[in-house]
């Protein structure tokens, strides 16, 4: 196990943990901050440079961002109380310890625990440009239409109510 | 480079931590928050599979990239209903949205 990668996995696993439990909301987004650029870490040791910085820009500088700003809109009272927890917070954490159990139990017991990588030539941008362009150019087209769809969407829902009415 | 299941070890904590804070946080925004964590979890079991496993490179990678966009619209979905939720409850504890008629 190498140093740089111990060192990615606790900052990952502490801004997940951080994230999930600060009280404060804004301190939560900000740790999910240090998971999000851990994993891009992670990618980048996994030599997909690509997927790294596209991890970056969208997770980093896109999602939390969003995550902020509905934070900002969301201001309420109710973010400095004692009990960020629900009523049924023991029965969540059990069952997350249950499934990590299960998943690790798996994963050590599975034929392919211990296999190194493969010694092929990594993955280059230009490459990834032409698996985009001809072979994933369906699932590609479906992507912009469906972020389309759903951004359009978003706008919709999030629009303010009677604003129709205010208008006329 | 570490072995396969190191990576997959990672992932599942990852999950973990996501789905326990899905689970037992009243924010509905800390609850985003977890299913994010959760899809990151998988996109790095796409990517170690892809390069650590048995399948061609580029797949993982593919499989990430549209799993990222899938994630980008289900963010801004997902917060759009926060904030509209939020306009008409006033507030964003999933506790108290226990009532589907408005």
């Amino acid at each position: 196990m190498s140093g740089s990668f111990i060192i990615l996995a606790l900052v990952t696993l502490i801004g997940a943990i951080g994230a999930m439990n600060f009280g404060r909301l804004v301190y939560c987004a900000l740790s999910l901050v240090a998971a999000f650029v851990g994993l891009a870490g992670l990618y980048l040791q996994l030599s997909a440079q690509f997927l790294g910085f596209v991890q970056v820009l969208v997770y980093v500088g896109a999602v939390a961002i969003l995550i902020v700003f509905a934070l900002l809109l969301t201001q309420n009272a109710n973010s400095d109380k004692q009990n960020v927890g629900s009523r049924s917070w023991a029965a969540g954490a059990g069952v997350a310890l249950g499934v990590f159990l299960v998943l690790g139990k798996a994963i050590i017991g599975s034929s392919f625990s211990g296999r190194a990588a493969i010694d092929s030539a990594p993955p280059t941008v230009k490459n990834i440009g032409h698996e985009l362009m001809t072979t994933y150019v369906i699932p590609l087209e479906a992507m912009a239409l469906l972020l389309t769809a759903a951004l359009i969407g978003a706008v919709v829902i999030a629009q303010r109510a009677g604003r129709k009415e205010g208008r006329q | 480079m570490e072995p396969l299941h190191q990576y997959l070890l990672l992932s599942a904590m990852l999950f973990a931590i996501g789905l326990g804070g899905a689970l037992s946080r009243r924010n509905a925004i800390v609850v985003l928050i977890g299913i994010e964590l959760m899809l990151n979890a998988a996109n790095l079991n796409f990517v170690a599979f892809g390069f650590l496993g048995d399948t061609q490179w580029i797949d993982g990678i593919m499989f990430a990239l549209f799993s990222i966009g899938l994630a980008a619209a289900e963010a801004a979905v997902g917060l759009a209903l926060i904030i509209s939720i939020y306009r008409h409850f006033k507030s964003t504890n999933v506790e108290d949205l226990d009532q589907l008629k408005g």
